[in-house]
């Protein structure tokens, strides 16, 4: 069953053209990666779905849902969660703090019950909490629940932000570049996660990723991308050796054998 | 150092995270309530008056604190919103309302004016914002001037006293009264802006302040929380203006001129911005060094057989204090007492760059 379909979407910045004619399709419960070089127009892509920008042309549907008719701040309401490429967490805030702003879509309380903290305000305090514990303890987060995220490691802080998107319980996570400036471990961890978010979670997971090793280990389908025109779509390892792929990331000359270019481009994408 | 075991949810809700800090505080609340008590005693409620103008203070403070220091946005036209407040208490008062529903009005109305003027500026960011509210400051006057039928304009208005169930509370007839009026509506701001700091709409304020654009992902409408956080900023100035227009018992068109809309965002930034205590730093600060600086201008003159009546002097002695502050100490007066407390608290493990965090307010105030 598809999940977010995306049909033609062109969207052009003046005369730059940074996602030109693309059409895909994520179903439920798979893994789908965008692969490309940079300025291929995976992350315009993205802020597509976030409805950050608004495609020149083209259509984009969640379940049938059109998304185009919904400003930015409805898109987390209909289940769509993402991160950012440049870690965009709360700096002043406390990782617990950070999560719960996860939890904004489900929100039930008025500002009257706010400012006074009666009626529902504290049995929906502690439901949010109790969500956002759940995904602390998926995440291994615990030692760091009270940290200001001003002070942590970059690598905790890639967690934080993937625990922010699952705290508002999405039906589709968008992952922009999960593993880009993780050790080797750390990527590792992420790949276990993106595995246990789509077996166990059931979420569908659109992502941007450069480290094709973590693409080859946790996508069904991938497609790659250059100067905003789909090159090719299909499993990891028939997007790593289609020629127009290669092509994308070595050039024309200099390629001698198909076989192992799919590693050659491994290497050179990292 | 002290550490708290949590066993529920509930320990992480509370207003007070341990007993010593819910001690400390309620006896800082004692100490408040008894303190005209001691102005009874000597028989002389001049300071006590100057402590009830600094709590006023504290009520604009906490609003202009939730939206600048919460919420990120920068205003420098907090002044005019008093100035609403203020008008629209003594017009509905000189018509006849009762105070108790008058003075809630007076703030209801100051926010919904305020709303209403900040909707079309809330699109811009950081200085922007801080030019456009700056406007609104130096219009205030000539609005005043413009509508002096019901505003006394350029002559002034006399401000009615406080009248409750038949007692009447006038500032210099009951100084006593009066200040446990400021103290209760203090009391109902700080309770409000505390509970609201640990709802949700408190973080979408600071998911706001930090990054706008992962707000929005994660589902916070921007205008309508931007204008929610400016809705009840101008509620608590616009009560603040009421109750100065009280204290002040004549207003005129100079009464909420652009220095005070100044003097009011000087105010949270020494007293550290984004801290509830901050306003309270703050206000003490604003409220009391120019009293003391003249009070020690005297003395000195004295006592040093020099004449130091110098004109300005006050206000540049106050300036370099402010000015000295912003350069050394980022974080206000609570932000350095954070510092000393957690260096007793870690003794002697306290390192020098520990509160080194990324400036929050210069990021918000970037160009986007």
């Amino acid at each position: 069953m598809t999940l977010l379909k995306i049909e033609n979407a062109t969207m052009r910045f003046g005369g730059v053209v940074a996602v030109d004619n693309v059409s895909l399709h994520v179903d439920q419960g798979e893994v789908f990666a965008l692969v490309g070089p940079n300025g291929a127009g995976k992350s315009t892509v993205f802020n597509l779905i976030s409805r950050f920008y608004t495609p020149t042309e083209g259509a984009i549907t969640l379940e049938g849902e059109d998304l185009l008719a919904h400003p930015a701040h409805d898109i987390a309401k209909l289940g769509i969660a993402r991160t950012f490429q440049n870690i965009e967490l709360f700096e002043n805030a406390t990782v617990l703090q950070n999560l719960l702003v996860g939890r904004h879509r489900h929100k039930r309380t008025n500002l009257l019950s706010e400012m006074t903290f009666l009626g529902n305000a504290r049995s929906e305090e502690k439901r949010h909490r109790q969500a956002v514990e759940e995904v602390i303890d998926f995440l291994d987060l615990q030692a760091y629940r009270d940290k200001l995220i001003a002070g942590l490691p970059y690598g905790v802080r890639k967690v934080v932000e993937l625990g922010r998107a699952l705290a508002t319980e999405p039906r589709l996570l968008l992952l922009d570049e999960p593993a880009s400036g993780l050790s080797v471990e750390e990527t590792q961890d992420m790949a276990f996660w993106i595995e246990d978010i789509q077996k166990q979670m059931g979420i569908t997971v659109l992502m941007v990723e450069h480290d094709m090793g973590l693409v080859s280990a946790v996508s069904d389908r991938v497609m790659a991308l250059s100067d905003g025109k789909e090159l090719a779509t299909g499993t990891s390892r028939e997007v790593q050796s289609h020629p127009a792929v290669i092509e994308a990331y070595l050039g024309t000359s200099g390629i001698q054998k198909g076989g192992d270019t799919g590693k050659k481009k491994k290497g050179k994408a990292a | 150092m002290r550490f708290v075991f949590k066993t529920d949810y509930d320990a992480d809700i509370r207003w007070f995270k341990h007993g010593p800090q819910f001690f400390w505080y309620m006896l800082a609340l004692g100490l408040l309530l008894v303190l005209p008590l001691y102005f009874v005693w000597i028989g002389n409620a001049y300071l006590l008056g100057e402590i009830t103008a600094v709590i006023i203070f504290t009520i604009v403070g906490m609003g202009l604190m939730l939206l600048t220091g919460q919420t990120g946005l920068a205003s420098l036209g907090h002044a005019a919103f008093m100035a609403i407040g203020c008008y629209a208490n003594i017009l509905l008062l000189n018509a006849g309302v009762p105070w108790l529903i008058a003075f809630p009005l007076s703030g209801l109305i100051a926010g919904i004016a305020g709303t209403i003027i900040a909707l079309p500026v809330l699109r811009l960011h950081g200085v922007y914002l801080a030019l456009a509210t700056l406007a609104m400051s130096i219009l205030t006057g000539d609005f005043i001037v413009l509508f002096d039928d019901y505003t006394g304009g350029v002559a002034g208005i006399a401000v009615p006293d406080i009248s409750i169930f038949g007692y009447t509370i006038n500032k210099y007839a009951n100084p006593y009264a009066f200040f446990y009026v400021v103290v209760a509506v203090m009391l109902i701001v700080l309770a409000a802006y505390r509970n609201i700091l640990r709802a949700p709409s408190g973080r979408a304020f600071a998911a706001i302040r930090d990054s706008e654009i992962s707000a929005k992902a994660m589902g916070v409408n921007l205008t309508k929380t931007k204008a929610t956080s400016f809705f009840l900023s101008c509620v608590a100035a616009g009560w603040a203006g009421a109750l100065f227009g009280h204290s002040a018992t004549y207003v005129t068109h100079e009464t909420f001129d652009v220095i005070m809309s100044i003097t009011l965002l000087l105010m949270i930034v020494i007293g550290g911005l984004g801290f509830i205590h901050g306003a309270f730093f703050g206000a003490v600060v604003v409220g009391i060094l120019p009293v003391a600086i003249a009070n020690m201008r005297s003395w000195a003159s004295a006592a040093f057989d020099v004449n130091l009546t110098i004109p300005g002097l006050e206000s540049l002695i106050f300036a370099l204090i402010v000015m000295g502050f912003i350069l050394l100490e980022p974080m206000g007066l609570y932000g350095r007492w954070l510092k000393i407390r957690t260096y007793f608290e870690l003794f002697p493990f306290y390192r020098k760059d520990m509160f080194r965090r990324q400036k929050s307010y210069q990021k918000t105030e970037r160009v986007q």
